[in-house]
């Protein structure tokens, strides 16, 4: 899958989970600080995604998550 | 606008343990409330599901395929995801711990605390998208005070404890409030094992001077899942007729 097409899977559902602006859902936004977001709302996000693309994250694999680049890379790696 | 609006509205709630004793009360009460009521047991709660008008699911919640298939019936019986957990399953197993075997420990774990963990994290999912949700779990003045031949019994119902409290601060924000009730001695299946001299004695500690009755375990439960609520969180509301007081 496109890397641009799991950008707007995550932005959609970003908007949706983290009740933030889609303009601000870009490859370098950190959740911390750019998305207001904590650690259970990043867990609500991967949860979703795990819905979407039919996927299954384990939780080590979100420790070290800061940016949305971050996860569109996990999800790429999951879809293989 | 029905009395249950008035309330907060007709919320989706599974009840654990929900044939007898107190998690019977509990179901009795929160369908009485207005609430669409789910009963969980092992062995199905029958005439009561059917009187409650409430979906008959059985169970075994020791067991982690035990938990999903009766919340995924929950789910499908209420009609979405559930919005209220009241752990009720519980069992003891009373004796002194130097003759306990590692199995009865074991198992009263499952049954008794692992099971509550399974449960929460099943339905804090649809809880937290929907940020609104209820969990009471059912603990025990034993988990606070203790007594002689419980050992195992007294160790789940403090976990249970420890294990709401902290859950209760990691989901605050969501609107999710995590709550303990702790029963003292109830007239219950589980307190007529109790011999005459062990009943005596367990009397002779409740300042009351009596029994609990479920439905008195299962008012407190009801205010903790009720809107009114809504800032208590990480609580242990202690019904023992005052046993466990001083």
């Amino acid at each position: 899958m496109e890397r641009s097409e799991i950008l707007e899977t995550v932005r959609k559902l970003a908007v949706e989970t983290l009740e933030v602006d889609g303009d601000a859902v870009v490859e370098t936004a950190v959740f911390a600080d750019d998305l207001d977001a904590d650690s259970l709302d990043l867990v609500e996000l991967v949860m979703a995604l795990e819905e979407a693309f039919d996927i299954s994250v384990p939780e080590e694999e979100l420790e070290d998550i800061e940016t949305v680049g971050q996860v569109i890379d996990l999800v790429q790696a999951k879809l293989g | 606008m029905t009395q249950a609006e008035q309330r907060g509205g007709s919320r989706r709630a599974l009840v654990t343990g929900a044939s007898r004793g107190i998690g019977a009360a509990v179901a009795t009460r929160l369908s009485h409330a207005g609430h669409r009521v789910a009963l969980s047991s092992r062995g199905g709660a029958g005439e009561l599901a059917e009187k409650l008008g409430g979906a008959d699911i059985r169970a075994d919640v020791s067991t982690a395929d035990g938990v999903e298939a009766a919340v995924s019936a929950a789910e499908e019986g209420l009609g979405g995801s559930v919005e209220i957990l009241v752990n009720c399953a519980g069992i003891t197993n009373d004796g002194l711990l130097a003759r306990m075997q590692d199995e009865d420990w074991e198992d009263l774990l499952a049954t008794n605390l692992t099971s509550v963990m399974r449960t929460s994290r099943r339905v804090l999912r649809g809880m937290m998208k929907a940020r609104w949700g209820r969990i009471v779990n059912v603990g025990s003045v034993v988990g606070a005070i203790g007594n002689p031949g419980q050992t195992a019994y007294a160790a789940t119902k403090a976990g249970i404890v420890g294990f709401s409290k902290a859950l209760a601060k990691e989901v605050a924000s969501r609107k999710i409030t995590v709550n303990v009730v702790a029963p003292g001695y109830i007239e219950t299946d589980m307190t007529s094992a109790l011999s005459e001299a062990q009943r005596a004695v367990a009397l002779s500690q409740v300042a009351m001077g009596r029994f609990g009755e479920p439905h008195e375990v299962a008012g407190a439960v009801a205010y903790l899942v009720s809107e009114e609520a809504s800032y208590v969180s990480g609580s242990v509301l202690t019904v023992d007729g005052g046993m466990g007081a001083g």
